[in-house]
């Protein structure tokens, strides 16, 4: 099997908290950046309409959360129910990455952009709303709290709390061994070839 | 044993089992500018070619202006981004239908059309609203530009089977209630994310009884509720639909697909995960007042504050949203002046949104306050309306008549509000910014957009009805 990417196993870092429910792609990258034909430099367009207070950002919003220097490098996103939701943009995760997340913990995720995080490496992990007051309240607490995530153990830890999550085997496997989804996939191309030819003609 | 209308499509695409996981074919692809050029960027790199183009359709739609044919029209970036699709449509051997084209069009409104999506496919692209194919019975969902370049590359994706909801509108619509309404309507009920995880499956008599562009209005705006896909079994409204389109199969062909398509529903007694049903007759003209679709009400009904809701979430949610759309508690939209009205995106842009559109706006003109535009969902919509001398009636009431594209629904082009600003849009997306930065969104039907276009406030489209 090909591998095209480092895999994740344990992440450790700060983390900003972005006290909101239903988070949308279109806040994360707004529409004026998906122009571009490649896959970076989004990390400084992400959040726009939040993090800057004029259009050619050149006037952080010293109010937003992304911009307080309490908060400056964390590898961690905290967000509350339905992160991700709206648009498929995969502009979204990629600008997450760009900008240095490594991991989102939320409440819960919208489905497309879920996939979307475990084609890019970016670790979304679901915690139950009380599980996320635990980690809003130790980082409100000391911004320099250190988050530890051990993926092949599932569990997400603050101080002495350690809290369990649910990620899907194959998705665990993939981010643990960043292996090339395609070249897993051409390796069944016999399968893929035979199914085709039982397909109707009017297909 | 007794299977659901997804279940069936779902066990007839899979190839096979990886695991918590299948990989399951994918019958159509569609793409556009926006999500693909990474996509085949990913392919060049590592020498792969497209498995199945004669499967694969393009088109140009959210970059692009509706006022001119250009290709730079609306700058050098857009212009790129539009000629990259172009090269690597060129390049894999992908039939693309560019601006300017006869079949260009919104790519969820140009598949249907040109009787690329038939019941039972299964159907993805990279685009959230792909949902709205599955007002033929067609499996479809959006996904992200990595699975774009995965089916390209495979005409497969890896996907866990979704969770199943019975969403039953039962009876009859009232007079001037529009499948948007119901719609609206819906994820008002569930909630934005109330359908996480679950392919939605519509049926009941109210469903039954729309039109397929109807049906696709109601199965696009599914991913609003936060649903993997919207499905509606395919009847004879579906077959009458399909027949002699140009992708549609033909003779024999047709007679084999419609046996087969007649298998395509959810048996009596198959179970579903969750069961929601509403009474089509409760249903009133709907408008979005937050900024999400899920925060929506009748137009009569008093705008809610933080105190209606129990959830402390919801509470905030409702405090930000009231905030950014500058209302208040308790205030009636019917007092709310509009600056603009937009009639378009892929959720209301086909030839009966703008029939109906069309029959308010010849009862009077576009209020002085408010600039209105019209965007037909695609050259074949524009071209048909054309015909009906609808473009007509909108002019002489004052509005613009556009190019088609995506156009104001994400302001990708220039068709942009700026804050302050105030619509009233077909499109399926309130959220913070959406159609420009610090402006406000309110989502309705053709219909009620139209009716806020001549009375300049929200008005109930009720009073309209001739």
């Amino acid at each position: 099997m090909s591998q095209t990417t480092t895999g994740i196993t344990t992440l450790t870092g700060t983390a900003c908290p972005l006290d909101q429910a239903n988070v949308d792609t279109d806040q994360i990258i707004p529409k004026q950046f998906l122009t571009s034909v490649s896959r970076a430099g989004f990390g400084k367009h992400l959040f726009h309409d939040w993090r800057y207070l004029d259009l050619e950002e050149k006037e952080p919003n010293p109010e937003f959360v992304l911009n307080k220097p309490e908060h400056q490098g964390a590898a961690i996103l905290l967000a509350r129910e339905n992160f991700g939701c709206g648009s498929s943009r995969e502009h979204a995760p990629w600008a997450l990455t760009d900008f240095g997340f490594k991991a989102v913990i939320a409440t819960s995720f919208a489905d497309i952009f879920y996939g979307n995080c475990m084609n890019n490496q970016l670790l979304p992990i679901a915690l139950s709303s009380s599980e996320m007051d635990v980690l809003f309240a130790a980082v409100a607490k000391d911004a320099s709290a250190v988050i530890s995530i051990d993926l092949p153990a599932q569990t997400v830890s603050v101080g002495d709390t350690s809290m369990s999550f649910e990620i899907a085997e194959h998705h665990k496997n993939n981010l643990v061994k960043g292996l090339d989804a395609i070249g897993q996939t051409l390796e069944l191309t016999d399968d893929i070839e035979s199914f085709e030819a039982k397909q109707p003609a009017w297909l | 044993m007794a299977k659901t209308l997804y279940d069936k499509v779902w066990q007839a695409h899979i190839i096979s089992q990886l695991g918590d996981d299948s990989l399951i074919y994918i019958d159509r692809h569609l793409i556009h500018e926006v999500t693909s050029p990474q996509a085949f960027a990913g392919l060049n790199e590592k020498g792969r070619k497209v498995r199945r183009p004669d499967r694969t359709f393009a088109t140009m739609d959210h970059s692009i202006s509706t006022r001119s044919l250009a290709l730079d029209a609306c700058g050098p970036q857009n212009k790129l981004q539009l000629q990259t699709l172009a090269e690597n449509c060129e390049e894999h051997g992908v039939k693309l239908f560019p601006v300017g084209h006869q079949k260009q069009g919104i790519v969820h409104v140009m598949g249907p059309e040109l009787g690329l999506i038939l019941p039972g496919m299964t159907v993805v692209c990279g685009d959230s609203h792909t949902a709205t194919h599955g007002a033929f019975g067609a499996l479809a969902f959006g996904i992200g530009t990595s699975q774009v370049e995965h089916v390209l590359a495979t005409q497969t994706l890896k996907q866990s089977r979704g969770k199943t909801m019975q969403i039953k509108v039962n009876g009859k619509l009232a007079v001037g209630i529009t499948a948007k309404d119901i719609i609206l309507a819906i994820i008002g009920k569930i909630g934005h994310a109330g359908a996480t995880a679950h392919v939605i499956e519509y049926c009941g008599e109210a469903i039954e009884a729309l039109s397929m562009e109807e049906r696709m209005t109601i199965c696009n705006m599914s991913i609003e509720a936060g649903a993997k896909a919207g499905m509606i079994a395919p009847d004879q409204t579906t077959f009458d639909y399909l027949k002699g389109r140009e992708f549609a199969p033909q003779g024999a062909d047709w007679d084999a697909a419609v046996e087969y398509w007649q298998t395509l529903y959810s048996d009596d007694d198959a179970g579903f995960d969750t069961v929601v049903e509403l009474e089509a007759k409760d249903i009133t003209p709907q408008v979005t007042w937050g900024t999400n679709p899920g925060q929506v009400i009748g137009v009569n009904d008093p705008v809610p504050g933080p105190d209606d809701f129990t959830d402390s979430v919801e509470q905030e949610s409702a405090r930000k949203a009231l905030q950014y759309m500058g209302l208040k508690a308790g205030e009636k939209l019917g007092d709310v002046p509009v600056s603009h009205v937009f009639i378009g995106s892929c959720t209301n842009s086909r030839i009966e949104d703008l029939r109906a559109a069309a029959h308010i706006a010849k009862q009077g003109k576009v209020a002085a306050n408010v600039t209105a535009m019209v965007v037909p969902g695609s050259a074949a919509v524009k071209r048909q309306a054309e015909e009906e001398k609808l473009d007509v009636i909108f002019k002489d009431a004052g509005f613009e008549w556009r190019l088609p594209g995506c156009s104001m629904c994400l302001g990708m082009n220039d068709d942009l509000l700026t804050a302050g600003d105030r619509c009233a849009s077909t499109s399926n997306r309130n959220f913070e910014g959406r159609q420009g930065r610090g402006a406000r969104t309110h989502l309705v039907s053709p219909a009620m957009a139209a009716a806020a276009a001549l009375r300049g406030k929200f008005a109930d489209v009720r009073d309209f009805q001739e």
